[in-house]
């Protein structure tokens, strides 16, 4: 066992705040990019094994849209942002106002895929810089990375760092929806951020929090 | 870490950094998948920690796991695929250059134990899903954008 076991109820619900106010800001933002309502969940905080990280993305098999950044500064970790196929087309003809865009046949329209990549900047740079105004760390994100993969290969690239510590990991997930999807797929979109084992210290006393 | 005999086939999915190793016999038809996420369990700072997830101490278990079913090392035959770079980044340490080296430090475990590698689809950058058929001895790596291949 690992840093996990130290881990107590009122630890997750200060991660759940966590994810609670980055990604509201996030949804905010897409709301104003969309021009539409964009509705959210509450976070799910929870320590789980990698294989039901993968499962909570959609299984390890699963294709999926990811945006992902490494968070390098006072707390580090690897935030994702996970979109199915079907959504992310979604949004990019929304955003280019090209209907023909589709994740079908490679290879994918440049401008679409830059739309997306741009979009992943502008949601998880509003989560994070809020992150960083509630906790008073000095974050610094990289350059977003898009890749359009099986999760269980994107995802994994997040758990480097805590695979060395554990065989757990704990991961704030948002889930939001369109508000205009009525074809009922349920989640739409998701953000994990993934804290570097040492980095949870660093996170709960920034707060006050033992 | 799984073990498998024909007609059974043994699969894993979504494998990046990862490195998916295939040791098997021929004549007994029973083969073993192990699952690499990291080079070197020197780097693990937990105690005890997980064997099956280095590529050294991972090895050896399966080789010792095989043993039990009744395969020697001596028969043993490799195939392997993954260990992909997923995402490049200029800030990163070396931790994250971790695909090539799960595949050197599988490779240095191999040759350690004189175990042939028939065949190998390694680095890239994307995700691949692999499933071992015990019968034919054939490794199917399937990938999004490139379709299936057989080694």
């Amino acid at each position: 066992m690992g840093f996990e076991t130290n881990i107590k109820p009122y630890h997750l619900d200060v991660l759940k705040e966590i994810g609670n106010i980055g990604a509201g800001h996030a949804a905010t933002a897409l709301s104003t990019l969309l021009g539409k309502a964009v509705d959210m969940q509450v976070p799910n905080v929870k320590v789980v094994s990698f294989n039901d990280i993968m499962d909570m993305a959609g299984g390890s098999d699963e294709v999926v849209v990811s945006v992902f950044l490494r968070i390098e500064g006072e707390m580090t970790g690897s935030m994702f942002f996970i979109l199915s196929l079907r959504q992310a087309e979604r949004f990019i003809r929304s955003l280019t106002k090209d209907e023909d865009f589709s994740f079908k046949c490679p290879p994918f329209s440049e401008v679409g895929l830059s739309a997306m990549q741009e979009m992943g900047n502008i949601l998880s740079g509003s989560y994070l810089s809020s992150l960083s105004d509630f906790t008073n760390l000095n974050l610094y994100p990289s350059v977003p990375a898009l890749s359009i993969d099986m999760v269980g290969a994107i995802i994994s690239y997040g758990l480097i760092e805590v695979s060395q510590v554990s065989d757990y990991a704990i991961v704030i997930d948002t889930a939001f929806i369109d508000s205009e999807d009525f074809d009922g797929e349920g989640i739409n979109g998701q953000f994990f951020l993934l804290p570097d084992p040492e980095s949870f210290i660093v996170l709960f006393k920034s707060l006050g929090v033992e | 870490m799984n073990m498998v005999k024909a007609p059974e086939s043994i699969r894993t999915s979504g494998l990046g950094s990862c490195v998916g190793l295939v040791l098997y016999d021929q004549e007994t038809k029973k083969a073993g998948l192990l699952h690499v996420m990291l080079p070197d369990s020197g780097i693990s700072k937990s105690e005890p920690f997980n064997h099956a997830k280095f590529a050294d101490t991972g090895v050896d278990e399966l080789i010792k796991k095989l043993a039990q079913e009744g395969v020697s090392v001596r028969r043993l035959k490799a195939k392997m695929a993954g260990g992909a770079q997923m995402f490049q980044f200029n800030m990163m340490r070396d931790t994250m250059r971790i695909g090539p080296r799960n595949v050197e430090a599988v490779k240095f475990q191999l040759n350690q134990f004189k175990i042939p590698l028939i065949a190998e689809d390694v680095g890239g950058n994307s995700g691949r899903t692999i499933e071992f058929d015990p019968e034919t001895s054939k490794l199917h790596v399937r990938t999004v954008n490139q379709g299936e291949k057989v080694i």
